[in-house]
């Protein structure tokens, strides 16, 4: 993780704050600077960093929920700099029934970040002009994530929600001639999962849209509050099952760096073997079923094959699939079996030459180039303002990649590129993807060339279980699991922001750890969640029939978009 | 010609054909057509609707077992596949396929999530699709192989073709119209 450097900031702060800023609290944990600052000042602040390009990217927006306090919730902000990958943290104190000052007009990626803390905790923004629930559904009372509310105290929903857009203040009720409105999902077959879009249709033109989700919402972060710290490991699989392992690392990294351990080598190779292998087949996924959804149906075939490959080898890593739940805080759950990364160089031959040919079935196919270019563009200011990262973002242009520019684990000392695109059309999004797989197994075979010798895991007694054959072989290893299991792994008190670059873009964990044995707070900044916002921009005053295109190369997990 | 036989009633006609194995037998032909010719709607929200397209995908090749007509119109389908969690928000909108489908429909709960909310004993995940509509077959796992939903499917054909059907489809009612 980077170490952030604000130093020039905090005078530049000063020169404009003068003696209002005194009164901020400024603090340093795990590397990372926190400013508190009075809500009042909230947006005078941001738009002083954002004027002058401290930083130019809210990552993630959340809230903490600390009901014996005086002013009961903190509201984080999480800001990043695309170009140097510095980052800081502000804070922001608000009361029960206090209102912060929304930031929609400075960033407009912060809509549904903020829609989102309305929801789980009651915070309401003054100034955002659609403050309503964006997850839970339209009859649900209460906000979730409150410490208060039981995490199994369900309500049912009794109606779907109908089409609607009150929200928009250009909307008016009495119709305009020929407007046909037309309700897409959320179970529809070229949304893969369960995103509902409302649009309004004049003709085959796309006269006005809104999108519904959190029809996947299985309240990821409430569970891992009630879960113990390698527990919540499972449910990380579930956020983007197209590529599990990567979610799994991401989370396993926050916690060791919380802990301040750093895992063996091997562990380390391991990991970039299992998280490139799980980007090759997300893109495979996005690049199959968007085909799919045009009509290419061969390539379908030819990718899902590639995929099956994939998955066998991952059976015989660990003998799961698709949820693989492989990483332990720590290291590995498990050594690879003799000869397996032998067996990922055989495949990695097989994938090139697969990759091959779905370049050739597709990239020079006049079909699949008419209906994907010029649709769906968009410029590097404008994604950075969404929030786009990842495939989406590099292909707008932006060589922003966390294992170049933030490299972890062993990517700093690996051989391979970037590829940006110029437009951001969905033709651009497809092409870097192809690239970024071939690139992904030119990693995956230089790491199997040289596995570094040693273990599997750190050995700390407090943080790895001990192995079988101690549990039931010695009296100390019995009491070290009986006394792990018991009390849990503890984290020291804190709070950290820890990403990853998974296959959709910047995937972050923000948690804060009271010292138990489970995450007091564990948010996930979902990379798909700030893309899919911009949707309905995107597709309005274009046809109908690039909806699905556009749509399909967003690649939207709904697991991760919904939690 | 003074005395003509009467025409026999319907009850006779009844009471007749019992006799003969005629009746058996038409519905043994049905359901071998119903049982190998399943059209599913796969309903996948969720990691599980990402294996049911290995189901479905080369390797393991569900058309192997007569099911390889996916339709996306409940009109047009006979087997409702729901692979993936279910949310109370998503509740209504199951239920409202699940109507559209024309009789003789069967369901499938695949994986943990649809059979009982899995592990997300959590305020917005359905405890279970039967809860609002029947389920025939539930296949476990998290997600299951899919050798096991291949399984799954293969004991659904034989509940066809056994003439069993579950007893509990018959009573059911729409939960969101009764509590109104």
């Amino acid at each position: 993780m980077s170490k952030s450097n604000n130093d020039k900031l905090k005078q530049d702060l000063k020169a404009r704050f003068g003696n209002q800023s005194e009164a901020w609290q400024w603090s340093r944990t795990f590397g990372m600077d926190c400013v508190v600052i009075p809500r009042e000042q909230v947006q005078d602040f941001f738009s002083f960093i954002k004027q002058n390009h401290y930083f130019d990217m809210l990552m993630n927006l959340t809230a903490v929920d600390y009901p014996g306090r005086e002013k009961r919730f903190e509201v984080v902000y999480e800001l990043f700099n695309v170009l140097t990958a510095n980052r800081m943290r502000v804070k922001v104190l608000v009361a029960e029934g206090e209102e912060v000052p929304t930031l929609t007009k400075i960033w407009r990626g912060t809509d549904w970040f903020e829609r989102e803390v309305y929801d789980m905790f009651g915070i309401r923004f003054s100034g955002h002009l659609n403050m309503r629930r964006i997850l839970t559904h339209h009859q649900f009372v209460g906000h979730p994530l409150r410490k208060d509310y039981p995490a199994d105290r369900q309500q049912p929903c009794t109606e779907a929600m109908p089409i609607f857009f009150d929200y928009d203040p250009r909307y008016k009720d009495d119709d305009e001639e020929g407007i046909v409105p037309l309700n897409i999902g959320p179970s529809h077959p070229a949304t893969h999962g369960t995103l509902r879009v409302m649009a309004q249709l004049q003709g085959e033109k796309v006269h006005r849209a809104g999108v519904e989700l959190g029809y996947l919402h299985r309240c990821f972060e409430k569970m891992a509050e009630t879960h113990a710290y390698n527990q919540v490991i499972p449910y990380t699989d579930r956020l983007n099952y197209c590529s599990a392992p990567m979610n799994n690392i991401g989370y396993c990294k926050a916690v060791e760096t919380m802990l301040g351990v750093e895992i063996p080598a091997k562990a380390q190779a391991m990991r970039v073997v299992l998280a490139e292998l799980s980007r090759f087949i997300d893109h495979v996924v996005c690049i199959g079923a968007n085909a799919v959804d045009l009509g290419a149906l061969t390539g379908f075939f030819h990718l899902f094959t590639l995929r099956e490959k994939v998955y066998s080898l991952f059976e015989k890593l660990c003998g799961a699939r698709l949820t693989v739940s492989l990483t332990r805080v720590g290291g590995m759950a498990q050594d690879a079996p003799a000869g397996w990364f032998d067996d990922v160089l055989a495949t990695s031959k097989e994938l090139r030459q697969g990759v091959a040919d779905i370049e050739k079935l597709l990239s020079n196919n006049k079909i699949w180039i008419q209906r994907c270019s010029g649709i769906g563009e968009i410029g590097p200011e404008e994604a950075v303002e969404w929030g786009y990262t990842g495939p989406l973002l590099r292909a707008a242009g932006v060589p922003l990649d966390l294992r170049k520019t933030d490299p972890y684990y062993i990517y700093d000392q690996l051989d391979f590129d970037i590829p940006v695109g110029t437009t951001g059309d969905v033709f651009d999004r497809y092409l870097v993807r192809i690239e970024e797989m071939k690139q992904s197994l030119r990693i995956v075979d230089q790491v199997c060339k040289n596995i570094p010798e040693g273990d599997f895991t750190i050995r700390d007694k407090a943080i790895v279980l001990p192995e079988k054959k101690d549990v039931y072989g010695n009296i100390e290893g019995l009491m070290n699991h009986f006394m792990l299991v018991i009390n849990g792994l503890r984290p020291p008190q804190g709070e950290i922001y820890d990403a990853t670059e998974a296959a959709n873009g910047e995937l972050g964990f923000y948690l804060v750890s009271d010292g138990s044995g489970a995450p007091y707070r564990l948010k996930v900044r979902p990379p798909c969640f700030a893309i899919y916002q911009s949707f309905p921009e995107q597709i309005t005053g274009g046809l109908v029939a690039d909806v699905i295109a556009i749509l399909g190369s967003m690649n939207l997990i709904a697991g991760e978009l919904d939690r | 010609m003074a005395q003509s036989t009467p025409f026999p009633s319907q009850t006779d006609v009844d009471e007749v054909s019992k006799s003969f194995a005629f009746t058996t037998r038409l519905d043994d032909l049905v359901a071998w057509g119903r049982k190998n010719s399943l059209w599913p709607l796969p309903y996948g929200t969720a990691c599980c609707g990402i294996e049911l397209m290995s189901v479905m995908g080369p390797k393991y090749d569900l058309a192997r077992f007569g099911a390889e007509v996916v339709r996306f119109s409940p009109r047009q389908a006979d087997l409702l596949l729901v692979a993936g969690t279910i949310t109370e928000k998503m509740g209504p909108i199951l239920v409202h396929i699940y109507e559209q489908m024309l009789e003789p429909k069967y369901v499938i709960a695949m994986g943990a999530c649809a059979s009982s909310g899995g592990f997300y004993r959590s305020y917005h995940v359905m405890q279970g699709i039967d809860r609002v509509i029947p389920v025939d077959v539930f296949v476990p796992g998290c997600p299951p192989t899919p050798e096991a939903v291949l399984d799954g499917v293969i004991s659904l054909q034989k509940m066809i073709g056994d003439h069993k059907p579950r007893p509990w489809r018959d009573n059911w009612v729409n939960p969101y119209e009764q509590k109104q």
